[in-house]
Protein backbone atom coordinates (compact mmCIF):
# COMPACT_ATOMS: atom_id res chain seq x y z
CA UNK A 1 0.00 0.00 0.00
CA UNK A 2 1.65 3.25 -1.14
CA UNK A 3 0.93 6.89 -0.40
CA UNK A 4 -1.55 7.14 -3.27
CA UNK A 5 -3.51 4.17 -1.87
CA UNK A 6 -3.65 5.81 1.55
CA UNK A 7 -4.87 9.11 0.10
CA UNK A 8 -7.36 7.19 -2.00
CA UNK A 9 -8.79 5.34 1.02
CA UNK A 10 -9.12 8.56 3.00
CA UNK A 11 -10.83 10.25 0.09
CA UNK A 12 -13.37 7.53 -0.63
CA UNK A 13 -14.26 7.02 3.02
CA UNK A 14 -15.16 10.58 3.76
CA UNK A 15 -16.17 12.11 0.47
CA UNK A 16 -17.16 9.61 -2.20
CA UNK A 17 -18.51 11.64 -5.14
CA UNK A 18 -22.20 11.01 -5.86
CA UNK A 19 -21.93 11.61 -9.55
CA UNK A 20 -22.06 9.71 -12.83
CA UNK A 21 -18.30 9.10 -13.13
CA UNK A 22 -17.11 9.10 -9.50
CA UNK A 23 -13.84 7.27 -10.18
CA UNK A 24 -12.88 9.90 -12.75
CA UNK A 25 -13.58 12.68 -10.22
CA UNK A 26 -11.45 10.89 -7.61
CA UNK A 27 -8.70 10.42 -10.18
CA UNK A 28 -8.68 14.13 -10.95
CA UNK A 29 -8.16 14.89 -7.26
CA UNK A 30 -5.27 12.42 -6.99
CA UNK A 31 -3.71 13.18 -10.36
CA UNK A 32 -4.27 9.66 -11.69
CA UNK A 33 -6.62 8.22 -14.30
CA UNK A 34 -10.08 6.71 -13.83
CA UNK A 35 -8.77 3.27 -14.79
CA UNK A 36 -6.04 3.45 -12.18
CA UNK A 37 -8.52 4.50 -9.48
CA UNK A 38 -10.72 1.51 -10.32
CA UNK A 39 -7.70 -0.82 -10.38
CA UNK A 40 -6.37 0.42 -7.06
CA UNK A 41 -9.76 0.20 -5.28
CA UNK A 42 -10.18 -3.32 -6.66
CA UNK A 43 -6.79 -4.35 -5.28
CA UNK A 44 -7.48 -2.79 -1.87
CA UNK A 45 -10.84 -4.59 -1.69
CA UNK A 46 -9.13 -7.82 -2.65
CA UNK A 47 -6.70 -7.34 0.25
CA UNK A 48 -9.66 -7.01 2.59
CA UNK A 49 -8.71 -3.55 3.83
CA UNK A 50 -11.90 -2.16 2.32
CA UNK A 51 -14.87 -4.42 3.09
CA UNK A 52 -17.48 -2.65 1.06
CA UNK A 53 -18.07 0.39 -1.12
CA UNK A 54 -21.62 1.54 -0.56
CA UNK A 55 -24.08 3.13 1.82
CA UNK A 56 -24.48 2.90 5.58
CA UNK A 57 -28.14 3.50 6.39
CA UNK A 58 -29.84 4.92 9.46
CA UNK A 59 -32.18 2.10 10.45
CA UNK A 60 -34.75 4.48 11.96
CA UNK A 61 -35.06 6.44 8.72
CA UNK A 62 -35.89 3.17 6.94
CA UNK A 63 -38.71 2.47 9.37
CA UNK A 64 -36.77 -0.07 11.41
CA UNK A 65 -36.46 -0.13 15.17
CA UNK A 66 -33.43 -1.24 17.15
CA UNK A 67 -32.57 -2.29 20.66
CA UNK A 68 -29.64 -3.35 22.82
CA UNK A 69 -30.05 -6.76 24.45
CA UNK A 70 -28.25 -8.42 27.33
CA UNK A 71 -28.36 -12.03 28.48
CA UNK A 72 -27.02 -13.88 31.48
CA UNK A 73 -25.63 -17.06 29.97
CA UNK A 74 -23.87 -19.72 32.06
CA UNK A 75 -20.69 -21.16 30.48
CA UNK A 76 -22.25 -24.51 29.56
CA UNK A 77 -24.94 -22.76 27.51
CA UNK A 78 -22.72 -20.15 25.90
CA UNK A 79 -22.00 -21.87 22.58
CA UNK A 80 -25.66 -22.70 21.95
CA UNK A 81 -26.81 -19.24 22.98
CA UNK A 82 -24.29 -17.50 20.72
CA UNK A 83 -25.29 -19.75 17.81
CA UNK A 84 -28.97 -19.00 18.38
CA UNK A 85 -28.37 -15.25 18.65
CA UNK A 86 -26.04 -15.05 15.65
CA UNK A 87 -28.43 -17.02 13.44
CA UNK A 88 -30.53 -13.87 12.95
CA UNK A 89 -29.44 -11.38 10.30
CA UNK A 90 -31.14 -8.85 12.59
CA UNK A 91 -28.27 -9.24 15.05
CA UNK A 92 -25.45 -6.96 13.84
CA UNK A 93 -23.14 -6.87 16.89
CA UNK A 94 -22.65 -9.49 19.57
CA UNK A 95 -20.01 -9.34 22.30
CA UNK A 96 -19.03 -11.19 25.43
CA UNK A 97 -18.60 -8.70 28.28
CA UNK A 98 -17.33 -8.90 31.84
CA UNK A 99 -20.59 -8.74 33.80
CA UNK A 100 -23.40 -10.90 35.25
CA UNK A 101 -25.05 -10.06 31.92
CA UNK A 102 -22.22 -11.46 29.84
CA UNK A 103 -23.66 -11.51 26.30
CA UNK A 104 -24.60 -8.16 24.73
CA UNK A 105 -26.05 -7.86 21.25
CA UNK A 106 -27.86 -5.36 19.05
CA UNK A 107 -31.08 -6.25 17.26
CA UNK A 108 -32.65 -4.35 14.33
CA UNK A 109 -36.11 -5.30 13.05
CA UNK A 110 -39.09 -3.81 11.21
CA UNK A 111 -41.21 -3.66 14.37
CA UNK A 112 -41.16 -3.95 18.15
CA UNK A 113 -43.36 -7.03 17.77
CA UNK A 114 -40.69 -8.74 15.66
CA UNK A 115 -38.03 -7.86 18.24
CA UNK A 116 -40.09 -9.43 21.04
CA UNK A 117 -40.67 -12.50 18.86
CA UNK A 118 -36.95 -12.95 18.09
CA UNK A 119 -36.00 -12.55 21.76
CA UNK A 120 -38.55 -15.12 22.79
CA UNK A 121 -37.28 -17.54 20.12
CA UNK A 122 -33.70 -17.08 21.35
CA UNK A 123 -34.77 -17.65 24.97
CA UNK A 124 -36.50 -20.89 23.97
CA UNK A 125 -33.71 -22.14 21.71
CA UNK A 126 -30.89 -21.42 24.15
CA UNK A 127 -32.72 -22.01 27.41
CA UNK A 128 -31.69 -18.61 28.75
CA UNK A 129 -33.51 -15.54 29.91
CA UNK A 130 -35.20 -13.32 30.48
CA UNK A 131 -33.08 -11.36 28.00
CA UNK A 132 -32.93 -7.65 28.73
CA UNK A 133 -34.46 -5.51 25.99
CA UNK A 134 -33.13 -1.96 26.30
CA UNK A 135 -34.32 0.22 23.40
CA UNK A 136 -32.91 3.74 23.43
CA UNK A 137 -35.35 6.28 24.78
CA UNK A 138 -33.06 9.18 23.92
CA UNK A 139 -30.08 9.55 21.60
CA UNK A 140 -27.44 11.98 22.73
CA UNK A 141 -24.63 11.12 20.36
CA UNK A 142 -23.97 8.84 17.42
CA UNK A 143 -20.62 9.69 15.97
CA UNK A 144 -21.04 8.98 12.29
CA UNK A 145 -18.21 11.01 10.91
CA UNK A 146 -15.50 8.62 12.05
CA UNK A 147 -14.44 7.50 8.63
CA UNK A 148 -13.33 4.03 9.65
CA UNK A 149 -16.35 2.91 11.68
CA UNK A 150 -19.12 1.20 9.77
CA UNK A 151 -22.02 1.71 12.14
CA UNK B 1 -44.72 -0.19 26.62
CA UNK B 2 -43.47 3.18 25.56
CA UNK B 3 -42.59 3.52 21.91
CA UNK B 4 -38.81 3.86 22.02
CA UNK B 5 -38.79 5.89 18.84
CA UNK B 6 -41.12 8.58 20.07
CA UNK B 7 -39.85 11.92 19.01
CA UNK B 8 -36.65 10.77 17.39
CA UNK B 9 -37.90 9.33 14.16
CA UNK B 10 -38.89 10.97 10.90
CA UNK B 11 -42.38 10.83 9.45
CA UNK B 12 -41.67 9.64 5.91
CA UNK B 13 -40.47 6.20 6.82
CA UNK B 14 -42.52 4.24 4.33
CA UNK B 15 -40.31 3.64 1.32
CA UNK B 16 -41.77 2.61 -2.00
CA UNK B 17 -40.93 -0.78 -3.46
CA UNK B 18 -38.48 0.85 -5.87
CA UNK B 19 -36.78 2.75 -3.07
CA UNK B 20 -36.48 -0.46 -1.06
CA UNK B 21 -34.88 -2.11 -4.07
CA UNK B 22 -32.38 0.76 -4.25
CA UNK B 23 -31.57 0.30 -0.55
CA UNK B 24 -30.95 -3.40 -1.16
CA UNK B 25 -28.45 -2.53 -3.92
CA UNK B 26 -26.65 0.29 -2.11
CA UNK B 27 -26.17 -1.71 1.09
CA UNK B 28 -23.95 -4.02 -0.96
CA UNK B 29 -20.97 -2.74 -2.97
CA UNK B 30 -21.44 -0.53 -5.99
CA UNK B 31 -19.60 -1.86 -9.07
CA UNK B 32 -16.05 -0.93 -9.98
CA UNK B 33 -17.00 0.20 -13.45
CA UNK B 34 -16.80 3.74 -14.84
CA UNK B 35 -20.51 4.49 -14.27
CA UNK B 36 -21.40 2.58 -11.07
CA UNK B 37 -24.59 4.51 -10.33
CA UNK B 38 -25.84 3.92 -13.87
CA UNK B 39 -25.24 0.20 -13.31
CA UNK B 40 -27.16 0.35 -10.03
CA UNK B 41 -29.93 2.28 -11.78
CA UNK B 42 -30.26 -0.41 -14.43
CA UNK B 43 -30.70 -3.06 -11.74
CA UNK B 44 -33.13 -0.89 -9.80
CA UNK B 45 -35.05 -0.12 -13.00
CA UNK B 46 -34.62 3.59 -12.37
CA UNK B 47 -33.06 6.38 -14.39
CA UNK B 48 -29.41 7.09 -13.47
CA UNK B 49 -30.38 10.70 -12.65
CA UNK B 50 -33.04 9.47 -10.24
CA UNK B 51 -30.55 7.23 -8.43
CA UNK B 52 -28.05 10.10 -8.09
CA UNK B 53 -30.76 12.48 -6.89
CA UNK B 54 -32.12 9.94 -4.40
CA UNK B 55 -28.69 9.16 -2.96
CA UNK B 56 -27.93 12.87 -2.62
CA UNK B 57 -31.26 13.45 -0.91
CA UNK B 58 -30.79 10.48 1.44
CA UNK B 59 -27.35 11.75 2.41
CA UNK B 60 -28.78 15.18 3.01
CA UNK B 61 -31.71 14.01 5.20
CA UNK B 62 -29.68 11.44 7.12
CA UNK B 63 -31.23 8.28 5.65
CA UNK B 64 -27.72 7.47 4.43
CA UNK B 65 -25.34 8.13 7.31
CA UNK B 66 -22.29 7.74 5.16
CA UNK B 67 -21.57 6.70 1.60
CA UNK B 68 -18.16 5.36 0.65
CA UNK B 69 -15.57 2.80 1.59
CA UNK B 70 -16.20 0.79 4.74
CA UNK B 71 -12.80 -0.27 6.00
CA UNK B 72 -11.85 -3.19 8.14
CA UNK B 73 -9.63 -1.80 10.87
CA UNK B 74 -10.63 -0.01 14.03
CA UNK B 75 -9.94 3.64 14.71
CA UNK B 76 -6.20 4.15 14.42
CA UNK B 77 -4.59 4.45 17.82
CA UNK B 78 -7.78 3.44 19.59
CA UNK B 79 -7.53 -0.18 20.48
CA UNK B 80 -9.75 -0.42 23.55
CA UNK B 81 -13.36 0.44 24.05
CA UNK B 82 -15.58 0.21 27.06
CA UNK B 83 -19.33 0.31 27.34
CA UNK B 84 -19.90 2.58 30.33
CA UNK B 85 -23.26 2.38 32.09
CA UNK B 86 -24.36 5.10 34.50
CA UNK B 87 -27.03 5.29 37.19
CA UNK B 88 -28.32 8.84 36.87
CA UNK B 89 -31.43 10.31 38.53
CA UNK B 90 -34.05 10.60 35.78
CA UNK B 91 -34.33 14.37 36.19
CA UNK B 92 -30.60 14.72 35.49
CA UNK B 93 -30.45 12.23 32.61
CA UNK B 94 -30.63 14.79 29.82
CA UNK B 95 -28.02 17.12 31.30
CA UNK B 96 -25.61 14.26 32.08
CA UNK B 97 -26.20 12.64 28.68
CA UNK B 98 -25.22 15.87 26.97
CA UNK B 99 -22.16 16.29 29.17
CA UNK B 100 -20.92 12.74 28.49
CA UNK B 101 -21.54 13.24 24.77
CA UNK B 102 -19.34 16.33 24.74
CA UNK B 103 -16.25 14.20 25.49
CA UNK B 104 -14.15 13.35 22.43
CA UNK B 105 -13.55 9.85 23.82
CA UNK B 106 -17.30 9.11 23.76
CA UNK B 107 -18.55 7.94 20.35
CA UNK B 108 -22.11 6.94 21.24
CA UNK B 109 -24.39 7.95 24.10
CA UNK B 110 -27.95 6.81 24.76
CA UNK B 111 -30.54 6.78 27.50
CA UNK B 112 -32.16 3.37 27.98
CA UNK B 113 -34.64 1.85 30.44
CA UNK B 114 -33.49 0.21 33.66
CA UNK B 115 -34.17 -3.51 34.06
CA UNK B 116 -33.92 -6.37 36.51
CA UNK B 117 -30.40 -6.59 37.94
CA UNK B 118 -29.52 -3.67 35.67
CA UNK B 119 -29.96 -0.39 37.49
CA UNK B 120 -28.34 1.87 34.92
CA UNK B 121 -30.00 4.28 32.51
CA UNK B 122 -27.25 6.04 30.53
CA UNK B 123 -24.84 4.33 28.15
CA UNK B 124 -21.67 5.87 26.73
CA UNK B 125 -19.18 4.10 24.48
CA UNK B 126 -15.68 5.16 25.58
CA UNK B 127 -12.63 4.73 23.31
CA UNK B 128 -9.02 4.77 24.44
CA UNK B 129 -5.59 3.41 23.68
CA UNK B 130 -5.93 0.87 26.50
CA UNK B 131 -8.40 -0.41 29.08
CA UNK B 132 -6.61 1.68 31.72
CA UNK B 133 -7.10 4.80 29.65
CA UNK B 134 -10.82 4.03 29.31
CA UNK B 135 -10.97 3.70 33.09
CA UNK B 136 -9.21 7.05 33.55
CA UNK B 137 -11.61 8.71 31.11
CA UNK B 138 -14.61 7.25 32.94
CA UNK B 139 -13.24 8.43 36.31
CA UNK B 140 -12.70 11.92 34.88
CA UNK B 141 -16.21 12.02 33.41
CA UNK B 142 -17.66 10.75 36.69
CA UNK B 143 -16.09 13.71 38.47
CA UNK B 144 -17.19 16.16 35.81
CA UNK B 145 -20.86 15.13 35.85
CA UNK B 146 -21.03 14.32 39.55
CA UNK B 147 -22.31 10.77 39.06
CA UNK B 148 -20.48 8.20 41.14
CA UNK B 149 -22.38 5.04 40.28
CA UNK B 150 -21.21 3.56 37.01
CA UNK B 151 -19.77 0.39 35.56
CA UNK B 152 -17.39 -0.29 32.69
CA UNK B 153 -18.05 -3.36 30.59
CA UNK B 154 -15.17 -4.43 28.39
CA UNK B 155 -15.67 -6.86 25.57
CA UNK B 156 -13.65 -10.04 25.94
CA UNK B 157 -14.80 -11.67 22.71
CA UNK B 158 -16.46 -10.49 19.52
CA UNK B 159 -19.08 -13.02 18.47
CA UNK B 160 -20.47 -11.07 15.54
CA UNK B 161 -20.06 -7.75 13.73
CA UNK B 162 -21.86 -7.20 10.42
CA UNK B 163 -23.68 -4.47 8.52
CA UNK B 164 -27.45 -4.75 8.67
CA UNK B 165 -29.19 -5.87 5.48
CA UNK B 166 -32.54 -4.15 5.12
CA UNK B 167 -35.64 -5.28 3.25
CA UNK B 168 -34.51 -8.87 2.88
CA UNK B 169 -37.18 -10.50 5.09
Amino acid sequence: MDETDKKLITLIQADFPITDRPYAVIGDKLGIGEDEVIGRIGAIMESGEIRRLGASFDSRRLGYTSTLCAAHVPPEKLAAAVAAINSYHNVTHNYERNHYYNVWFTLIAPSRARIREILSEIEDAAGVGPILDLPATRLFKIQVDLPVIDE
Amino acid sequence: MMNPNNGIINDDKSLSGRQQRLVRLLQESIPLSPRPFAAVAAEAEMAPEEVLATVAQWKQNGTIRRFGAMVRHQRLGYTANAMSAWDVPEERAEEVGRALSAADEVSHCYQRPRAEKWNFNLFAMIHGASAEECERVAARLSGEVGVGIYELLFSSREFKKISMKYFVE
